[in-house]
C-alpha cells in the first residue's frame, strides 16, 4: 500500500490507521465483529473495500459456475443414462474413455488444451476475458452479448468437464444397479414398456443420489473455478483471489474464504430441501407404516 | 382342462468355459383353478422355471428349447412377443414385498400405468378399477390409500399390492414365486388364503414356487418337485408328500422338522453319517466339562431396551419398547428356544445376553453374577469366553478376508494368548472335524463354502473358547431344509456331549420343537408363556400361542 518514498511516520500511522499495531486477539475479535456484519476491510493492493470489490466479481464467477453446473449436470445425466442401458456398444465405450480423461486429466492443461486448439489454431472462439459486458444496474451479465456468449463457453465447458464425468459414472453405476432391482423386474414382469421402465421408473430412482452430489459439487465449481478464471482471465472472484494470495492481501483472501464457506452451507440446505421434496421415504417419516 | 402346458424347457446359462443348465427338459402342465406348488431347495432352478414361462430370464441365462402353451396361445412361438402376454395373460409375483414396488412412485400411479399398457381405460376407469382391486385383495380404505407410497404399507399389506398389480390386468395364469417367505406366519397365512381365494373365484391357474413343505401340504393341489434343473416328480399333493417315488423326494420329506411330534433326530436319507461321535472325542478331551448341576446358568429378570428415536430429545412418545419387562431363566443344559415373530425383540434379548446391546433395565444373571452390572473388562472378558452365539445369516457372519482357521484362531487367542501355534493348530482341527469339516477347509476362505458349511465354520467358531452357553440366532432360517437339517443335528449332537446350554431363538415353530426343552413366546416384547416344549405345543395357555400353532403351515395337514 505504499511506495519506496514513504517515510517511517506516514508508515507508522498507516499501521496505526489500519489496527496493525493492535495485539492479536484484538485484530482477530475485531476482524470477527466486522465480519459478521459484512465488514472485511479495505483491499490493501487495491485500496478499495473489500465488499465492493466482491459484489463486484460475483457476476462473472456466478454465471461461469451456472453454466457449467448446466452443463455438466445435463451432459453428464444424458450420457450416464446412456452408458447405463447401453452397457456395451462402441459409443458407451467410448464415453466411458473419455470421462476417464476428464476425471484423470487437471483442469488448467485442458483450458489450455481448448486454448489451442479452438482459439489459437481454429481461431474461432476467444482465449480470455468475459467479452462485451452489460451492466443491469445491480449485476453485469455477458449473456446479452454475442461476444460475450461466446466467451463463456471455453471456460465452462473446461470447468464443467471434471463434474460431468463425476456425474457421468455416477448415473451410470446407479442406473446399472436399479435396473437389476425386484421392482423394474416386476415391472418387467407386468409388461410395462421398456422406455417407461427405462426413463420413469429407474431414471427417477437413479437421479436421488446424483442430486445429493450435484449439490455438493456446485460448491466445489465455485472452488475450482480459482484455476479456470486464472487461465482464462475470467474476471471473477476466483481470479481476484489469485490475484490476492500473489500480493498477500488478506482482507481480500478472508471475504473470499467466508462467501465460499456460506454458499457451500447454503448449496446443502438447499439440497436437503430439495431430497426432502423428491423422496417420499424421507418426506412422510413421521408416518409410519401402518394397515 | 389343461390351460398350462410347458414342454421340454430348458434354460441354460453360457459361461466362459461351459454351459450350465438352471433348468433341463422340464416338462409341466396346470389347469385353470388349480395350485400347482413347485419345491425343490435353492439352486433347483425352481425359479428359473417361473421366469422363463415369460421369458424373465436375467443374462446370459436363455431359454434354449421348449415350448410353452397358454390356453391354445403358442406363447413361445415368438419369444419377442413374449412381452405382450406379460401382466396381461400371466401375473407374477415375488417373494420380497419390500423390494418389488418401485419406492418413489405411489402406489396408485404403479397400478394406473400397469392397467394402462394393456387395457383401454381412461385414467378415470383405471383408478376406479384400482381402487376395487385394492379392496379385493383386502386392502381398508382403498380410495385413501391409493395414493400412499410403499414404504407407508407393512409388510403384509405390501405383498396385497404386489398381489393387486399382478391380477390388474386380469391375467389367467398367476405365477407365485416364493410369495410369503419374507412374511411373519401370521401374515403368510392371510396371504396364502388370499391366492386360494382369488384361485378360486377368478379360475385362475396358479404355479406356487416355494421351499416351504408346509406351505405346499396346505395350499397345493399338485406338486412337482425339482433338483438342480430336473424335474425328479410330479403328482397330487397328497400322494408325493406321503409316498413319494423317488430318493430325493424321500430326503427332502424326511429333513421338514414335523410339526405335530419330537423326534431325536432328522433322518438323512441322501448321506448318512454315525461316525461323528468318534470325531467329537477330539475336541472332548479339551473341554472342560463341568457336570450338570440342574440349576439356573441365566436368569433374566426384568428386563427392559427401548430405542429412542432421537437421541438429544428423550421424546417417550418416539421410544420403541422393544423389550418389555421380560423375565426367564434357562437351567444349565437345556435348550431354551424363544419364538416370536419379526419385531417381537426375540433378538433384541440375544444381544443383551451376550452384552452388544445394554439393557435399559432390568439385570441378567450368568451363573449367579450380574453381567449387565459388571464394568472392568477384564471381568467381561470371562463371561464373554463362557457364553458364544452364532448368527442368521452365515455369508455376513464371517470376515470374508480371513482364512476359515484365522477366523477360528481368533477367540482362541484373545482368551489365551500364550497357546503355542502347534497347539492351536490342532485344536483348530480338532473344532473343524467337529462339525464335520475336513482339516483341509483350514486354509479356505469363507467364499469358497456353502452356507451350510459356513454356518458349521461358524459354530467351530463359537466352540472355540469352550462356552457353556450358545446362542443361536436363527441360525437355520438361512438355509435348505435338508441343510437344515444337518446342521441341527449337529446342534443336538454337541449339545449332548459337551454338556452345553443351549438359547434358541427362531420364529420357525416346528424347528423350535425339534431343538428345545422349553419354549418362550414372546410378542410386542413380552413375554406370552413359558412352558416345556411339548406341554406349549399341545396345552397352549396364551390365545398368541394358540393363534400362532393354528396359523403355522403343518405338512401333517395334507393326512387329514
Amino acid at each position: 500500500m505504499v511506495g519506496e518514498e514513504t517515510s517511517d511516520e506516514e508508515r507508522a500511522e498507516l499501521r496505526e490507521t489500519l489496527g496493525l499495531m493492535d495485539p492479536i486477539h484484538v485484530q482477530f475479535s475485531r476482524f470477527i465483529v466486522n465480519a459478521s456484519k459484512g465488514e472485511f476491510g479495505i483491499s490493501y493492493q487495491l485500496r478499495r473495500p473489500v465488499s465492493e470489490l466482491i459484489v463486484e466479481r460475483l457476476p462473472a464467477t456466478i454465471e461461469l459456475v451456472v453454466i457449467s453446473a448446466l452443463i455438466a449436470l445435463i451432459t453428464g445425466t444424458l450420457l450416464g443414462v446412456y452408458t447405463g442401458i447401453n452397457r456395451k456398444g462402441f459409443l458407451s465405450d467410448f464415453v466411458l474413455a473419455i470421462s476417464l480423461l476428464g476425471v484423470s486429466l487437471p483442469t488448467f492443461v485442458i483450458g489450455i488444451l481448448f486454448i489451442y486448439l479452438f482459439a489459437v489454431i481454429l481461431g474461432i472462439l476467444p482465449s480470455f476475458g468475459r467479452g462485451e459486458v452489460i451492466d443491469l444496474g445491480f449485476w453485469t451479465t455477458g449473456f446479452l452479448s454475442a461476444s460475450g456468449l461466446k466467451a463463456i463457453i471455453l471456460p465452462s465447458v473446461t470447468l464443467s468437464l471434471f463434474q460431468m464425468t463425476y456425474i457421468i459414472r455416477l448415473v451410470r453405476a446407479e442406473m446399472m444397479e436399479i435396473l437389476q432391482t425386484d421392482y423394474i423386474k416386476f415391472a418387467r414382469a407386468r409388461g410395462i414398456s421398456e422406455n417407461s421402465i427405462k426413463y420413469k421408473h429407474a431414471l427417477k430412482n437413479g437421479l436421488i443420489p446424483v442430486i445429493t452430489i450435484a449439490g455438493i459439487n456446485i460448491g466445489t465449481l465455485i472452488a475450482f473455478s480459482i484455476i479456470t478464471e486464472t487461465v482464462f482471465q475470467w474476471p471473477g472472484m476466483g481470479f481476484l483471489f489469485i490475484q490476492a494470495v500473489q500480493f498477500v492481501d488478506i482482507p481480500i483472501m478472508s471475504a473470499y474464504l467466508v462467501f465460499i464457506a456460506f454458499v457451500f452451507v447454503m448449496i446443502n440446505f438447499i439440497v436437503d430441501i430439495l431430497y426432502y421434496l423428491i423422496d417420499p421415504r424421507i418426506r412422510v417419516k413421521g408416518d409410519t407404516a401402518s394397515g | 382342462m389343461t390351460f398350462l402346458k410347458i414342454n421340454n424347457l430348458s434354460v441354460d446359462y453360457q459361461m466362459r468355459k461351459e454351459i450350465v443348465y438352471a433348468a433341463k427338459n422340464v416338462s409341466i402342465e396346470v389347469n385353470k383353478g388349480e395350485i400347482l406348488g413347485l419345491v425343490g431347495e435353492s439352486g433347483s432352478g425352481k425359479s428359473t422355471v417361473g421366469n422363463a414361462i415369460i421369458n424373465l430370464i436375467d443374462e446370459p441365462g436363455k431359454v434354449s428349447s421348449g415350448s410353452v402353451i397358454l390356453g391354445d396361445l403358442n406363447i413361445y412361438e415368438n419369444p419377442e412377443s413374449i412381452v405382450k402376454y406379460r401382466g396381461n395373460k400371466i401375473g407374477l409375483i415375488f417373494q420380497d414385498p419390500q423390494t418389488s414396488l418401485n419406492p418413489i412412485l405411489t402406489v396408485g400411479e404403479q397400478l394406473i400405468e400397469t392397467i394402462q399398457t394393456h387395457l383401454k381405460l381412461s385414467k378415470e376407469q383405471a383408478k376406479n378399477k384400482s381402487i376395487n382391486l385394492l379392496r379385493e385383495v383386502g386392502i381398508k380404505d382403498a380410495e385413501a390409500r391409493f395414493d400412499n407410497y410403499p414404504h407407508q404399507f407393512s409388510g403384509g399389506m405390501r405383498q396385497r399390492v404386489v398381489i393387486s398389480l399382478a391380477l390388474c390386468c386380469e391375467p389367467e395364469l398367476l405365477i407365485a414365486d416364493e410369495p410369503t417367505t419374507a412374511l411373519d406366519v401370521s401374515i403368510q397365512s392371510q396371504i396364502l388364503e388370499l391366492i386360494k381365494k382369488l384361485t378360486k373365484e377368478r379360475n385362475l391357474a396358479v404355479i406356487l414356487i416355494t421351499h416351504d413343505m408346509g406351505v405346499i401340504a396346505e395350499t397345493a393341489d399338485r406338486v412337482a418337485v425339482m433338483k438342480s434343473g430336473n424335474l425328479v416328480e410330479i403328482g397330487e399333493t397328497k400322494k408325493i408328500l406321503t409316498n413319494p417315488h423317488e430318493n430325493y423326494t424321500k430326503s427332502l420329506v424326511s429333513s421338514v422338522p414335523p410339526t405335530n411330534k419330537k423326534i431325536s433326530r432328522f433322518v438323512i436319507v441322501e448321506k448318512e453319517n454315525n461316525n461323528n461321535k468318534e470325531n467329537n472325542i477330539k475336541i472332548l478331551n479339551r473341554w472342560s466339562k463341568k457336570e450338570i448341576v440342574k440349576q439356573d446358568l441365566v436368569e433374566v429378570k426384568n428386563l427392559n431396551k427401548s430405542f429412542d428415536d432421537n437421541f438429544f430429545t428423550e421424546n417417550s412418545k418416539n421410544s420403541v419398547m422393544a423389550v418389555n419387562d421380560v423375565s426367564f431363566e434357562i437351567k444349565e443344559g437345556e435348550s431354551f428356544g424363544l419364538v416370536g415373530e419379526s419385531g417381537s425383540g426375540k433378538s433384541t434379548i440375544a444381544k443383551m445376553i451376550v452384552n452388544l446391546f445394554k439393557p435399559t433395565s432390568g439385570d441378567i444373571f450368568f451363573d449367579k453374577v450380574c453381567i449387565t452390572k459388571i464394568k472392568q473388562r477384564s471381568e467381561l472378558m470371562k463371561f464373554r469366553k463362557q457364553i458364544q452365539m452364532i448368527f442368521q445369516d452365515p455369508y455376513s457372519s464371517l470376515n470374508g478376508r480371513l482364512k476359515v482357521k484365522d477366523i477360528i484362531a481368533e477367540p482362541i487367542i484373545l482368551h489365551n494368548p500364550s497357546i503355542s501355534s502347534i497347539d492351536l493348530n490342532n485344536y483348530i482341527y480338532d473344532l473343524l472335524e467337529s462339525v464335520e469339516l475336513t482339516q483341509k477347509s483350514a486354509d479356505r476362505y469363507p467364499h469358497e463354502f456353502s452356507g451350510g458349511q459356513r454356518q458349521r465354520i461358524s459354530i467351530a467358531r463359537a466352540l472355540a473358547t469352550q462356552p457353556r452357553l450358545l446362542v443361536c440366532d436363527e441360525p437355520t432360517s438361512a438355509l435348505d431344509v435338508s441343510i437344515q437339517a444337518q446342521i441341527l443335528n449337529l446342534l443336538k449332537d454337541l449339545q449332548e456331549q459337551l454338556n452345553l446350554t443351549i438359547l434358541f431363538i427362531s420364529h420357525d415353530l416346528p424347528v423350535v420343537r425339534q431343538m428345545c426343552d422349553r419354549i418362550g413366546v414372546l410378542k410386542d416384547g413380552k413375554l406370552c408363556e413359558v412352558s416345556n416344549s411339548e406341554d406349549l405345543f399341545l396345552k397352549p395357555i396364551h390365545e398368541y400361542t394358540k393363534e400362532l400353532l393354528r396359523l403355522m403351515p403343518k405338512i401333517e395337514s395334507i393326512y387329514n
